[in-house]
């Protein structure tokens, strides 16, 4: 028992409900989500300490005193913690660019709040070790993300996210569809006892069903291959700070559900369930990469990024192996880091040109030197070249299919990298090279500097996460040895 | 319906009967059915009727709460009980009881999940209201 | 009586899908609203329906119903309200921008 599983959804709740009290002023606003931010990052560096330190690698904590099976349990495994971690970092750096961009227009309805009441949803999404709160937390999300979606209210803006919020009811309801059948086959909804009865049912007939249903419901938050259809035109109205939030929590919020019920309840039949999960992990790498490929709009092909990256996150749990969850969550943690250092940097070069279509842009590496260099490094380090942190999870995740014979997955992940690779460049050669036009440069290249601020220590993490991928890949390793072997989970939480 | 007579009076009467029911409904929850989330539809409820057959702007006099301070104080009493059981060392959420002998009511069982259903009460009435009085005003 | 609920909430769920694929904002609303209740009904029913005394009140009654689908329906109801009522003002927010209702006209095009 251990109330340092609450603080990480309990503070940020905290603060958003204290920051409804002080919308109209800003500067106190900032300040107190500032230092909220910072804390909030300070403590879930210091949870993944104590979590690494025990012998188990795992705290847990019955919420108010009830038992395990009957009470909801918070479980911090290596895996969630991380995941803490990084939401925590997503959400420091990104509060730190909207104190610059975010007008005082939005800041005024409550953008701050909504933006604490996110981190709320995601830090218990991760946390939770019940199904049905897990459900609440994933509300705790989408109703703050539905608010900051639409914040600013432009026509854009409004009729995309009335899509995405009936996209996402709908997903919601299959979510209460496959809780309630699982209760009545299993009479349970504890993730741990869940999973130690599926086991001894052995997974036949509905279980399987249910699956699949879970597979539609966190298949659509994650965006998967024939559930994507909302994200990109719902994520192209707001402005970059929240695309950015966006693109690298709440993707992975489904993604990360996938891949705790996948290797936890329903892991009986893999030859059944992951190999459709395999079969959708290459089609989405595949339709997003064709997706970014169409695009003109800079802002479009990273948004279609999103979707490629998705596939090969997911492409570990498909295979099932230790190696190959390694990499998926290796995979999971530098997206996150590089998804926003490039959302942040493409809002700065719309700002700078005043235009978001590539053809107009030209030759801004003469004016804008650092945004172009740092660019080119989060590019690469997206695609996956050498010294960069892409390269070890992507290594890992093509080392774990070779292992497991996955021969034509390996195949569509390389090719499809070297589309990544080539819609990457095909970005920075024709915004950073060639002569340069005659667009208005709305920004000079000073001052962009305090934009670019928070993108730097982005940048620098992915290059230390890949010149240091040997410790990392320890911690990272341990994390897929407690995915792959579920009994010492169940055991700790039912013993 | 500005000078209805009938409707005015009616709703004089009705509207304590009703925000009495409410208040019996958020102490009655916990043990029996009820609780704050019903007892505060019910008062959102009271003060809608209040509105539909006054005017808006008269009970705006009346009723001057600013809704989005009322949600966020109901959200920190709701997570104050949670949170007040870490400081004693137990899980986050715990709840306590105990039988209290009150002058008039007699015994009386005072849980401090009474004190989380106030916070849910304040939270819900402020966001019923609060969504309510948007779309209503910006029709006029 | 369950086979008779299995029914509804089939009713339910195929009149929510029909409403979900209409073209008017305000028909996609109820079809969602329409859609959580079934769900709503679907967690109701998987519990067993069966006349038990309420639980942990005592230990009289020689049988219990479960509580844990009427907790979860309970929150699913309150989670389902506040998504309802987000969603009614986003589309009336919706509607006045656009001055139109018919999904068709709220397709749209990136580049505008």
């Amino acid at each position: 028992m251990s109330n340092l599983l609450v603080i990480p959804f309990l503070l940020p709740m905290l603060v958003g409900a204290v920051l409804i009290f002080f919308a109209k002023q800003h500067r106190l606003q900032r300040i107190i989500a500032g230092t909220a931010g910072i804390a909030l990052f300070v403590y879930a560096a210091f949870l993944v300490y104590i979590v690494y330190q025990t012998k188990e690698k795992m705290i847990i904590l019955e919420v108010g005193n009830w038992d395990a099976p009957f009470g909801i349990v918070l479980v911090g495994d290596m895996l969630s913690v991380l995941m803490v971690l990084m939401s925590s970092l997503v959400g420091l750096v990104c509060l730190f660019y909207a104190f610059k961009t975010i007008h005082s227009e939005r800041e005024k309805y409550y953008f701050y709040s909504f933006f604490f009441f996110l981190l709320t949803g995601v830090n218990g999404a991760f946390l939770t070790g019940d199904l049905f709160n897990l459900f609440v937390f994933f509300e705790v999300t989408l109703i703050s993300s539905y608010v900051l979606i639409a914040n600013g209210g432009k026509k854009i803006q409004l009729r995309e996210s009335f899509k995405y919020v009936v996209m996402n009811m709908v997903a919601s309801a299959f979510f209460l569809v496959g809780a309630a059948y699982l209760y009545a086959t299993t009479g349970t909804l504890n993730m741990a006892d869940l999973g130690n009865r599926v086991a001894t049912m052995d997974q036949q007939g509905v279980l399987n069903v249910i699956a699949i249903i879970f597979l539609f419901v966190f298949g659509a938050k994650g965006a998967l291959f024939p559930l994507y259809f909302w994200l990109p035109k719902s994520y192209y109205g707001p402005p970059a700070v929240i695309t950015a939030l966006f693109g690298a929590l709440l993707t992975k919020v489904g993604l990360y559900s996938l891949i705790r019920t996948f290797t936890l309840i329903f892991n009986q039949q893999p030859q059944f369930t992951h190999s459709i999960i395999l079969l959708l992990a290459g089609l989405t790498m595949i339709f997003g990469v064709f997706g970014a490929l169409s695009k003109f709009d800079i802002k479009q092909i990273i948004i279609y990024q999103i979707i490629s990256q998705v596939g090969f996150m997911i492409m570990g749990l498909g295979v099932f192996s230790t190696s190959a969850l390694a990499g998926s969550v290796y995979y999971i943690t530098h997206d996150m880091i590089v998804k926003v250092a490039l959302f942040f940097i493409v809002g700065i070069i719309i700002r700078v040109t005043g235009t978001g279509d590539i053809r107009k842009m030209s030759g801004l590496l003469k004016t804008h030197p650092m945004l172009g260099w740092l660019f080119f490094i989060a590019a690469m380090s997206l695609v996956g070249i050498p010294p960069l942190s892409g390269f070890f999870g992507k290594f890992a995740l093509v080392v774990g299919g070779l292992d497991q014979g996955q021969y034509l997955i390996v195949a569509v992940a390389l090719i499809v990298s070297l589309l990544n690779l080539f819609s990457m460049l095909r970005i920075f050669m024709n915004v950073f090279w060639g002569e340069k036009n005659s667009t208005t440069v709305a920004l000079t290249n000073k001052q962009t500097f305090p934009l670019l601020r928070p993108v730097i220590p982005l940048i620098v993490l992915t290059i230390a996460l890949g010149l240091g991928a040997e410790p990392a890949f320890q911690y990272v390793i341990g994390a897929a040895e407690q995915l792959m072997n579920p009994e010492h989970y169940i055991n700790v939480i039912l013993p | 319906m500005k000078n209805n007579i009938s409707v005015h009076t009616i709703t004089r009467i009705a509207v304590f009967i009703i925000l009495s029911f409410a208040v019996f409904l958020l102490f009655a929850g916990h043990n029996n059915p009820g609780g704050g989330f019903i007892g505060a539809l019910m008062t959102a409820s009271a003060i809608v009727l209040l509105y539909i057959s006054f005017d808006l702007q008269t009970i705006k006099k009346v009723l001057s709460f600013y809704f989005p301070y009322l949600i966020g104080t109901g959200l920190l009493i709701a997570m104050g009980t949670g949170i007040s059981s870490m400081f004693f060392g137990y899980p986050f959420l715990t709840q306590f009881f105990d039988h209290a002998h009150i002058p008039i009511l007699g015994n009386v069982e005072l849980t401090t999940a009474l004190v989380f259903d106030l916070g849910v009460y304040i939270v819900v009435v402020g966001v019923t209201l609060l969504i309510i009085t948007t779309i209503a005003e910006d029709d006029s | 009586m369950e086979i008779l609920i299995a029914v509804l909430i089939g009713v339910l769920f195929s009149v929510a899908t029909y409403l979900l694929l209409t073209k008017s904002l305000l028909r996609v609303v109820l079809g969602t609203v329409l859609l959580s209740h079934g769900a709503h009904l679907l967690i109701l029913t998987m519990g067993g329906l069966g006349l038990g005394s309420a639980p942990l009140l005592g230990e009289e009654a020689s049988k219990y119903s479960d509580p844990l689908p009427q907790a979860l329906i309970l929150t699913a109801i309150v989670i389902s309200f506040g998504m309802t009522a987000l969603l009614l003002v986003l589309t009336y927010r919706t509607y006045k921008a656009h001055q139109t209702d018919d999904l068709d006209q709220l397709r749209g095009r990136l580049d505008e």
